[in-house]
């Protein structure tokens, strides 16, 4: 623990720390625009000079080490001198755009200009000129105001695990490419945006559409995937203009995938912003909210309790399934279920829980992943699993499809007997679980929602017992979910209750004639040609497959426009907040289904969010505790069958389109595209 | 200046190095402790230059980049970061003339006159007869005989107008001047000839030989 001394005030560090942690732990603020806390120490943009004592010139505070007995001022004449004159170079090829830059009102370089620069320059020759580079669909260049802090090469090579940005050249010749000027092939190559101190690099979806002022910003939470990244929506009026990351260590640190920042501009279309009924003709005709709920009630009063069913989408907020549920309990109906995929989960919290916790992956020795892509899936978690494996090179077996993930692994093969194989030992990666002492299981939906997926889950927990991945003080067992509302339904058990259908038992049962209605709430992924002969209310924001399959719509709110409490794959309960209102005659969802079970007659009480909350925390206790996670207890899940010999395959193939928002995204087709003629590309170059 | 102007526009399709750069290259890698093989990036980019006619392929890059387990991106940065790396075809005669101080002191730009006047040629560009390439480039560390011309591997000194064309007439003619220096002095002896260790030179005495130096103080 070194002490320094910074301006006259005396202050501990830990180890391993630099000049800049010790002086900011002083309380004095350094300028900076290479250094980040999350990358490698670059050192090049000599912002941060601070006086050392006994040394001959300004140190550069953010890679010197902090040393016991340093004496560092910050104040002095030399200093500020040395900040004036790094702030005059840096400006000098840098030009005076600003009134024309997305990066106005929230750039590094103008703060810094406006705080330690001078006021003119004596520069008077031309500036240079850079040639803007292609970085593909989400990130707009414009190369003239780059400053070199190579911060975007360094978060590509390290964070993002693709090393394809690089500088080229030298003095003043240098710039920022990627290699033969390719698309960022990287779930989180837009995070470079938020990392870019100036406006070279800015959002190309976000170009000249907004200055950081006029907008409202709404700290949220991210329903793209189960991640449940933390999210600071800004929006102008109505509209959802981004969506940037907040910081929580815990989950997403500071990044966030592109998934979750672009997908936005789905929710300005294919809205349904008003309810819907299929008509005489077949086709959807807009109808009155009176009509619709008429029409709901009646279908629902008069068919049978055993013969109406309900399925919750992947991005309903846990209040909008928990008045379901209660409408359900009402009515009498036992076959809810908010597993659309069919996932083999449930029961057993231990058994469907990223039980490690996020942050646990960083101390994880040894990693098996078993039916997932967690680049695609959760590509910011994924970061953390590279971030360890460049630590410590950990061993990471996959089962599955084998894809690159940015690190390297071991494919153990596509077939879920491999499991079977470690089971009893004779695998070579055994040896290497059993070397760990903190081993980690990922268990993805592309294993679980397979026939055999609970025997896979029961295989897996043996696996974890017999591995020491469960131990009184290490518990690696994790389940990734894609959903980030099933976490929430499955704590609240919107699974099928007493004699209760799942979704494939109510597929059969419509196919069968034996179901009269079936509610999804925002399911769009279940195949609705099986429920032809079902009454289909679907309650939800995006005309997709569900409201194109359905009988009646009722138009609800996307995950920016309601309050809604979210669990993430972890377990943790996070509360978001509405950014924007619904647009239209769209209401929140629970309000809707509120509104239906006073029309039949039944209601579910709950005459605000505030009631329907309370009644939610009493029945789950844990849900009133935002930002924590109730922890699982070890308990026996999963079944016992034989693991059939065919290939595990990934939940998710395309990325870029995972839910009604991004399919409705033109950013993320773009982006698909893109993506696609890269592949293509490569391809045809070899 | 984007990459399309740094590298040659028409690039061949692949590239291999020869069988015995292949063991130059074991060779080479075997110097560095393993899983540092990436140090050998710029003995490797010398060895592809030198095999490809004195400029570097972006198919030679990728090549090297695969060898190495390194990003086609990192190779790249190295290779144009070093002006001795040629992206583009050079002549068969690449003439690096050093314009820094000492060399510009002592008449680089008399040199660069000699050679702009005959192949009309700035830096960075090749002649008509495309045997002659110029590139302006910093300190080659031989100042005590400047100017400097570098053609390909070897060194030229002492150069001025005259004795640059004379020069270039022995390129032409592809029978080179002997390496060093042009005006004939030896290493970078005085020009004058030596005027210390006489002595030695002569057989004479230790003794005399200090006494020599302390004198020549004098």
């Amino acid at each position: 623990m070194p002490k320094l001394t910074v301006n006259d005030i005396e202050v501990d560090v830990e180890d391993g720390s630099t000049v800049l942690h010790a002086c900011e732990a002083a309380g004095v603020e350094i300028p900076r625009f290479c250094y980040h806390d999350r990358l490698s120490i670059a050192g090049n943009c000599r912002m941060c000079l601070v006086d050392m004592e006994r040394a001959p010139k300004p140190i550069a505070s953010c890679a010197m080490p902090a040393g016991d007995g340093m004496v560092i001022r910050t104040d002095t004449d030399r200093v500020k001198k040395a900040r004036e004159g790094v702030m005059e170079f840096l400006l000098i090829n840098h030009p005076l755009d600003c009134p024309i830059c997305d990066q106005g009102g929230e750039c590094d370089l103008q703060d810094q200009a406006m705080g330690y620069g001078l006021d003119g320059s004596r520069f008077s020759e031309n500036k240079r000129a850079v040639d803007n580079k292609h970085m593909g669909p989400l990130i707009s260049t414009v190369m003239t105001r780059c400053i070199h802090c190579t911060r975007c090469v360094r978060f590509a090579t390290e964070v993002a695990g693709v090393p394809e940005l690089g500088a080229i050249g030298r003095g003043e010749t240098m710039e920022i490419t990627t290699y033969l000027e390719k698309t960022l092939a990287s779930e989180l190559s837009a995070n470079v945006i938020d990392l870019c101190p100036v406006g070279a690099l800015t959002s190309r979806p976000y170009a000249f559409t907004a200055r950081p002022w006029e907008l409202n910003k709404t700290e949220s939470i991210d329903v793209m995937d189960a991640v449940g990244s933390n999210i600071r929506v800004d929006a102008r009026g109505a509209q959802v203009m981004r969506v940037l990351p907040r910081l929580n260590e815990d989950v997403n640190e500071e990044w966030i995938s592109d998934k979750t920042r672009y997908a936005i501009d789905g929710l300005r279309r294919q809205r349904l912003d008003r309810p819907y009924a299929r008509g005489r003709d077949a086709k959807l005709q807009p109808i009155s909210w009176d009509e619709a709920l008429q029409t709901v009630a009646g279908k629902l009063r008069k068919a049978k309790a055993n013969r109406v069913a309900a399925i919750a989408g992947n991005q309903c907020d846990a209040e909008s399934m928990f008045a379901l549920k209660s409408l359900m309990a009402r009515l009498g109906s036992p076959h809810l279920d908010c597993r659309q995929d069919g996932a083999k989960i449930g029961g057993a919290r231990s058994g469907y829980l990223f039980n490690s916790t996020i942050a646990g992956i960083d101390d994880a020795d040894a990693l098996l992943i078993v039916g997932s892509n967690p680049r695609l899936e959760a590509a910011v978690l994924n970061a953390r699993i590279r971030r360890n494996w460049l630590a410590t090179q950990m061993p990471i077996g996959v089962i599955g499809q084998d894809a690159d993930l940015t690190y390297a692994t071991q494919w153990l093969g596509d077939d879920a007997t491999v499991l079977d194989e470690l089971l009893a030992g004779k695998h070579k990666f055994a040896a290497k679980l059993k070397k760990a002492k903190r081993p980690m299981i990922i268990l993805g939906m592309g294993a679980l929602r397979r026939a055999d997926g609970a025997a896979i889950l029961g295989r897996s927990r043996q696996l974890a017992e017999a591995y020491g991945v469960v131990t009184d003080k290490w518990n690696g067992f994790n389940i990734l979910h894609n959903a980030a509302g099933r976490v929430a339904g499955l704590d609240m058990g919107f699974v099928p209750g007493r004699g209760g259908m799942d979704v494939a038992g109510m597929a059969a049962a419509a196919k069968s004639g034996a179901l009269d209605v079936v509610w999804s709430l925002g399911a769009d992924e279940i195949d609705f040609a099986d429920f032809q002969s079902s009454f289909i209310i679907y309650q939800g924001h995006h005309g997709d497959a569900g409201a194109h399959h359905a009988d009646i719509v009722l138009p609800g709110a996307a995950y920016t426009e309601k309050d809604g409490i979210y669990l993430n794959t972890e377990g943790r309960v996070q509360y978001a907040n509405r950014a924007a209102f619904p647009p239209g005659e769209a209401r929140e969802d629970w309000a809707i289904i509120r509104a239906v079970s006073g029309a039949i007659g039944k209601s579910i009480g709950m005459d605000s969010l505030a009631e329907l909350r309370a009644a939610l925390c009493e029945a789950v206790p844990h849900f009133a505790m935002p930002d924590q996670i109730f922890p699982a207890k070890w308990a026996k899940f999963g079944g016992r069958a034989k693991l059939a010999a065919q290939p595990v395959t990934n939940a998710i193939d395309n990325f870029y389109m995972t839910c009604a928002i991004s399919r409705a995204s033109e950013t993320m087709a773009e982006c698909r595209r893109a993506q696609q003629a890269d592949v293509a590309g490569t391809v045809a170059a070899e | 200046m984007s990459i399309d102007d740094r590298i040659a526009s028409d690039q061949p399709k692949s590239f291999k190095f020869t069988a015995e750069n292949e063991k130059e290259i074991k060779r080479i890698i075997a110097k560095y402790p393993k899983g540092r093989q990436a140090s050998a990036v710029m003995p490797l980019l010398d060895l592809a230059q030198r095999q490809h006619d004195n400029w570097i392929p972006m198919a030679a890059i990728e090549a090297i980049a695969v060898r190495l387990d390194m990003a086609e991106i990192r190779v790249l940065e190295v290779a144009t970061f070093y002006t001795m790396f040629n992206l583009k075809p050079v002549g068969k005669y690449f003439l690096q003339a050093c314009t820094t101080t000492p060399c510009w002191l002592r008449g680089s730009d008399e040199m660069m006159r000699c050679i702009k006047d005959r192949y009309g040629i700035a830096s960075g560009q090749t002649s008509d007869c495309g045997r002659f390439s110029l590139l302006e480039v910093e300190c080659l560390g031989a100042c005590v005989n400047a100017p400097i011309l570098q053609v390909n591997d070897d060194f030229y000194e002492d150069l001025d107008y005259q004795t640059t064309g004379a020069l270039l007439d022995s390129l032409e003619a592809d029978a080179p001047l002997p390496v060093g220096s042009v005006v004939g002095r030896s290493g970078s002896e005085a020009s004058g000839g030596g005027t210390t260790l006489a002595a030695v030179k002569s057989g004479k005495s230790a003794t005399s030989t200090s006494k020599k130096r302390g004198s020549a103080h004098a």
